[in-house]
């Protein structure tokens, strides 16, 4: 993999902030764009712009044909059987809201069982915590090991045949833990309940094989994977999205409309109501496109190789207390003793390092570290050793700053 | 000297505050009004407790966990307000904010050590940092005499 070819094709990345070059490492909140994503959707936008599935003029048969095509590329990129089995959304809160609110509500009852992980995004926790609510389901959750992991013999225990729905991240986006979704999958599976993963942090950054994994839903954002925002998907089994009820119905997603009631178009535009993210769901193609030409393999053994020696160059530093397992995805969560993590962010911001402070929208997790909020750096194949280098460099100086400011 | 500019956020004073606190702790009583904040972005959490009497703040005390602009703010924001009249704090508070967002601001009143974060208007992310607890004043202001208060 040549790195600086690669950097070329991001032209933001060239570009001083605050008087210095910019390193980024916020990726685990948005990746970059290529110029191919960034082309793609002009080109959209200037030569072919038309809904999708409607008229039957050239442009519109256009769109429509690169829209689906699009579709196809994210069925292959995440080995889905069919494209029948691939929603688009806005993103993979969307894409949970939907199987909580579409699956779980109508499926749900007193005395079922939810079981999540604590160290679940917002995203994977409060629309389960709704639906748990309204269907009088219980909201349990999976013990963690200090180190931030999941103990497989602890998972067994914890399914009973009350659960209805595991749903567990595939990626922690505080801690970087990768956990064995496969393995659980199949612990649910054993107990009768549907396995559930966040992909939002690891379909960036890994291979993805749903069929392998065994998930019967799973969902993931297109901007964290060089894609635009406002695109997403939700990856379900034939089966399952077939029983579904749509719980947002109007244009699009109809067979047949008559004056008291009306018939669902098949998967799977049954779930896609109202025009969709069109250049969005377009852009995401060309991400995939722009990944499988990296190679994702060669993506992931990257990343392994840079967030190793960002754990290495950071542990070194007396006062730098890291989060999470050793064996991570590419991301390093932190705190400097005596420096709160957003006063971290401000001083490395000011050397052109932007990293993200706070609770990463994880505050149960929070509670479980004994910490407020943390910094957390997070890295993708675009990112260079001299960038790791220089976060190391930062993180020494923001403590020599602060040691010193009184 | 390391990241020049950020001498100008972070000034000697804004962080004295943020490690020597002052009327750190909770006022309890007939007169006392207590409210809490948080800032649900970065995680910051504040709580304020104002001791109101003949329309005049008589006690005022802080506590919260946060970065130290939002800390410091709190404890500079405590000496600032200190017995004075309810319609003096809406006024300082509104000063303050002005100030913060680098705003025109009338310099009337005494914003003591709270004057140093002027340079926050720099740091335009950091702004909720500094207003929290100035914010929560208006909230205990508001509690106590909801008539009374601008919304």
């Amino acid at each position: 993999m040549n790195i600086e070819s690669i950097r070329r094709d991001f032209p933001i990345l060239n570009q001083q902030v605050n008087g210095h070059k910019l390193v980024y490492l916020d990726n685990s909140a948005t990746s970059q764009k290529p110029s191919s994503v960034i082309q793609t959707m002009v080109n959209y936008y200037e030569h072919y712009n038309s809904n999708v599935h409607r008229g039957v003029h050239t442009l519109g048969t256009i769109a429509t044909d690169r829209y689906e095509e699009a579709r196809e590329k994210i069925r292959s990129f995440i080995n889905a059987k069919s494209e029948k089995e691939i929603i688009y959304t806005m993103g993979t809160t969307q894409s949970l809201n939907l199987i909580a609110y579409g699956y779980g509500l109508a499926r749900l009852g007193e005395g079922d069982e939810i079981l999540i992980t604590p160290m679940e995004h917002h995203a994977n926790l409060i629309p389960w915590q709704q639906v748990a609510k309204k269907t009088g389901a219980v909201l349990r959750y999976f013990p963690m090991e200090e180190d931030g992991t999941l103990d497989l013999d602890k998972v067994r225990k914890a399914v009973t045949d009350r659960v209805k729905i595991v749903s567990v991240t595939e990626v922690s986006n505080v801690l970087g833990t990768v956990n064995p979704v496969k393995e659980i999958a199949a612990i649910a599976h054993a107990h009768g309940a549907i396995m559930v993963v966040d992909g939002a942090q690891s379909t960036p950054h890994m291979t993805v094989d749903v069929q392998d994994m065994d998930a019967d839903f799973f969902a993931f954002s297109g901007h964290k994977m060089l894609g635009p925002t406002g695109i997403g998907v939700l990856y379900g089994k034939q089966a399952l999205l077939e029983a579904m009820e749509p719980i947002e119905t109007g244009g699009e997603m109809i067979d047949e409309v008559g004056f008291q009631s009306a018939t669902w178009a098949e998967l799977p535009w049954k779930l896609e109501a109202g025009t969709p993210h069109i250049a969005g769901a377009i852009g995401l193609g060309a991400a995939i496109d722009y990944l499988q030409n990296v190679g994702m393999d060669t993506i992931q053994n990257y990343e392994e190789q840079l967030t190793g020696r960002a754990y290495d160059l950071l542990s070194e530093i007396d006062g730098v207390t890291l989060y999470g397992p050793h064996k991570r995805s590419g991301l390093v969560s932190f705190n400097i003793d005596g420096v709160h993590p957003h006063d971290v962010s401000t001083a490395l911001d000011s050397e052109g390092i932007a990293v993200r402070a706070g609770h990463h929208c994880a505050q149960p997790l929070m509670s479980c570290l004994k910490c407020e909020s943390t910094v957390r750096a997070s890295f993708y194949f675009y990112n260079s050793e001299d960038e790791i280098e220089a976060l190391a460099k930062g993180i020494k100086e923001t403590k020599e700053f602060f040691g010193h400011v009184v | 000297m390391l990241f020049n500019n950020l001498d100008q956020l972070y000034r000697s004073v804004i962080m004295d505050h943020y490690k020597k606190p002052r009327n750190r702790g909770v006022l309890e009583g007939d007169h006392c009004v207590t409210v809490n904040m948080n800032n649900p972005s970065c995680g910051d959490k504040i709580q304020v407790s104002l001791e109101i009497e003949d329309n005049k703040v008589v006690d005022v005390k802080y506590s919260g966990t946060g970065c130290a602009i939002s800390q410091s703010s709190a404890s500079m924001m405590t000496e600032a307000i200190k017995g004075l009249k309810v319609d003096q704090i809406h006024q300082l508070t509104f000063d303050f904010s002005e100030m913060v967002q680098g705003h025109e601001h009338n310099d009337d009143l005494d914003l003591g050590d709270a004057e140093a974060l002027h340079g926050v208007s720099q740091y335009p992310a950091r702004i909720k940092c500094a207003t929290l607890a100035w914010k929560a004043v208006e909230k205990a202001l508001r509690e106590a005499d909801p008539e009374k208060s601008p919304q």
